[in-house]
């Protein structure tokens, strides 16, 4: 085994490196924040007392929590232009994918959090003259946040990862890049080695800037 | 003497229960009204309808002279509009049993959020009538502590000063004495005492006879879904008419010694 390290064509081909960090980070970004998004609503209509809302949140989530984030990104790039008759960027195709599949995790974490919240704590802030929203924004969310907060944060890693399965439909994020430069240098193992260390820092980050959060959360306990 | 609150005819079914069978009410202005009754007598739904946390099955309350919700075409049966209701929640203050403090806010933080987030006042005023209510239930030094840090006695005299900050034409008080451990309960029953002086509007679900006694100026004695007695407290809790109520108020003795013939019986 004396393969000889070498990590120098790395620097040399910086420019296109940080291409493809940028495409990882905007696609996790936007993924988090849709799958928030998606979670919080379809979580809201899961714990709706309207049977049909309930009906389609529990749908969202038995549908795209049972198939793999693989299958969703090669349903929206090569099957949805079928149907639809215009082709999205392999962008749009895998932050789609990504997002809904995330979504509906995230949505059995915020249903959780917000169902643990008492609740008197609901009718307190009716009875002082909160609607709907205003009980969910100002007095049960902020509870709930603190207590999904380590779930959240997880399931906030778990879609960072998944984003590298946009390397598949040749979107330019790090294991797409990586592969290209691999081929190009024949260095596979220095190559596939950055990436691995690329997502611990990333990740070794969110895991900090989530514990720096639960601590600022839990200090009224 | 304007009439804040007036109840007709109201009835509240839980599936087959009948909880409450026709109520008719009307409470003046200043008026402390108590409503007392064994458990399972309806009082505390009776004031969760007049708040609308449970929807009144049937009947029509009117909220200083107005008319709450709309006719359907059953006869007695309201149609609510959210809207509406939440207006109506805003002028109409509940103190609750378990208090239901926002743990996540301090106790200012609690008392401000109504008059900043629904009476749309800026943060400097918000905070002067947050402190005006605290002082009044004497808890201002308290102000910048989180709920946890509070006795029972003090959370529960945060939550009345949360509803007092909404500037409510009446406040109800379902049990707000009954989760305090023995010695706190005299703090908030004092602050309730206070409020009534004041001239604030009360209707107060409680056990605590004494209070009902010396504060209330008129005692209802609510049985099975109906008002079964109702009068001055001299006349329903000294010389009750109904034998109902006698048996009730007798089951509810302050200080009751266990009976030495009546606790052997069962015993081997």
């Amino acid at each position: 085994m004396g393969h000889e390290w070498d990590f120098a064509f790395l620097f040399d081909q910086r420019g296109f490196i940080l291409r493809g960090i940028m495409g990882t980070l905007g696609l996790s970004v936007t993924c988090v924040l849709a799958g928030m998004a998606l979670g919080l609503v379809f979580a809201a209509a899961r714990l709706s007392r309207f049977l049909v809302l309930r009906l389609i949140g529990t749908s969202y989530v038995e549908f795209f929590r049972n198939i793999p984030a693989l299958v969703l990104i090669f349903w929206c790039y090569f099957t949805l232009p079928i149907l639809m008759g215009t082709q999205p960027g392999a962008f749009a195709a895998a932050a789609t994918a990504v997002s809904l599949y995330a979504g509906a995790y995230m949505t059995e974490i915020f249903r959780s959090g917000i169902q643990s919240i008492d609740r008197g704590q609901w009718e307190a802030a009716r009875a002082i003259g909160f609607g709907y929203l205003g009980q969910m924004r100002y007095v049960v969310l902020p509870q709930a946040l603190r207590v999904i907060t380590p779930p959240l944060t997880s399931q906030v890693m778990e879609v960072v990862k998944t984003t590298a399965i946009a390397s598949t439909i040749a979107y330019g994020e790090v294991l797409y890049s990586a592969k290209l430069l691999s081929d190009q240098e024949f260095r596979p193992i220095e190559s596939y080695t950055a990436v691995g260390i690329f997502f611990i820092i990333v990740l070794a980050l969110v895991s900090a800037a989530s514990s720096l959060v639960e601590r600022r959360l839990r200090r009224h306990g | 003497m304007g009439e804040v609150l007036r109840v007709e005819n109201l009835h509240k079914r839980f599936g087959p229960l009948h909880v409450l069978q026709g109520i008719d009410l009307s409470v003046r202005k200043g008026e402390t009204v108590v409503i007392i009754g064994a458990s399972g007598s309806g009082k505390s739904t009776l004031l969760r309808c007049l708040n609308f946390l449970e929807m009144p099955s049937e009947g029509r309350i009117f909220v200083e002279g107005r008319l709450v919700g709309r006719e359907t075409r059953r006869p007695g049966v309201m149609a609510y509009a959210g809207r509406e209701l939440n207006a109506l929640r805003a002028r109409i203050g509940m103190v609750f049993q378990q208090f239901n403090l926002f743990p996540h806010m301090t106790v200012e933080g609690n008392v401000m959020i109504g008059p900043t987030k629904l009476r749309g006042l800026p943060e400097a005023e918000a905070r002067r009538i947050a402190h005006d209510n605290l002082r009044r239930v004497g808890i201002l030094e308290k102000a910048k502590e989180y709920p946890a840090r509070l006795s029972g006695g003090q959370q529960q005299r945060v939550a009345i000063a949360r509803a007092l900050a909404m500037e409510p034409s009446m406040m109800l008080f379902d049990e707000a004495t009954s989760a305090l451990d023995p010695e706190l309960v005299g703090e908030v029953l004092l602050s309730m005492r206070r409020l009534s002086e004041e001239g604030m509007t009360m209707l107060v679900v409680t056990h605590e006879l004494g209070f009902a006694y010396n504060v209330a100026d008129r005692v209802i004695f609510l049985e099975g879904g109906k008002i079964h007695e109702q009068g001055t407290p001299q006349e329903v809790l000294l010389a009750p008419r109904e034998a109902r109520t006698r048996e009730f108020l007798r089951s509810h003795t302050l200080f009751r010694l266990p009976d030495a013939t009546t606790e052997t019986a069962g015993e081997p």
